[in-house]
């Protein structure tokens, strides 16, 4: 069975490669790399795989995961400006890809339960563009 | 990892197919079988899957966006399918077939390194037609 559960928040971000010249950049980034940063209205559905407890009827505490997802995405991420405030993004380019990639790491490592584990993350930048990042095997093309 | 990218685009069409008499067009297809034809502002999702390059995308969004708008949406935007989409001859305007018409428009012309997976498109709201390439 899967279990999804949303959260948003907003940030703020460039996306340029320090390495590359402005040209460069925008040629692999277009409009998201000016320099003085934009923003999104990010929504992430975090979705778990596994089967209801036999006695609470549950896959996964909601009210947990809520809690999880706050302090591990929520709480850092919104209203930051993600290249500045939030690491690895002084590093890697928080692209919408990297962004997820990072949720799952962070998330992953949270959510260990015997019946449960984390099977996909989806983050939409807007409504009409999203990335699914499902771990490792999906990094290199499953 | 996927990328998942949606784009809207409006045209008019008719089901009907000649391999069936006027009355069984008409029941088969309804409303949708109305001569005079009707239109819909039909919602393509494009899902394309591959590895996070060096540059932290999968693929490029200009790249991505300039491919589905001069193979797919050039051709069927405020068109209408029946007469003027020459990938759709041949073929009942179906949202099905409209979608096998997408996976050929964009597979014939297809350069990315990341490879097309899905091709979604909702007619309206209440119907939608999933392609897994």
């Amino acid at each position: 069975m899967l279990l999804t559960r949303k959260a948003e928040f907003s940030a703020s971000h460039v996306c340029a490669n320090p390495a590359l010249n402005a040209e460069e950049n925008f040629a692999i980034y277009g409009v998201n790399a000016n320099p003085h940063g934009h923003g999104h209205n990010y929504v992430v559905e975090v979705t778990l795989e596994g089967e209801p407890d036999p006695v609470t009827g549950m896959v996964f505490d909601l009210r947990e995961l809520k809690e999880i997802i706050n302090a591990e995405v929520v709480d850092p991420m919104d209203h930051r400006f993600l290249n500045g405030e939030v690491p690895p993004f002084d590093k890697v380019v928080p692209t919408t890809e990297n962004i997820a990639r990072e949720i799952w790491r962070r998330l992953a490592a949270r959510i260990a339960a015997p019946n449960a584990r984390l099977k996909n993350v989806r983050l939409y930048e807007t409504a009409d563009l999203y990335v699914d990042f499902e771990g490792a095997q999906g990094d290199i093309g499953r | 990892m996927q990328l998942t990218s949606r784009y809207r685009f409006a045209a008019s069409h008719r089901l009907t197919t000649d391999a069936l008499s006027p009355e069984e067009n008409a029941r088969i297809y309804g409303k949708c079988n109305n001569p005079h034809g009707h239109g819909h502002d039909y919602v393509l999702d494009v899902t394309v899957e591959g590895p996070i390059d060096e540059a932290g995308q999968i693929v490029n969004r200009s790249a991505l966006n300039a491919l589905v708008t001069s193979q797919v949406l050039a051709r069927v935007d405020h068109r209408d399918l029946n007469s003027e989409v020459p990938e759709l001859a041949g073929h009942v305007t179906t949202t099905e077939n409209l979608a096998y018409a997408v996976e050929r428009m964009l597979k014939s012309r297809w350069t990315l390194p990341a490879r097309l997976v899905r091709v979604r498109i909702a007619e309206t709201a209440r119907n939608t037609f999933e392609l897994k390439v």
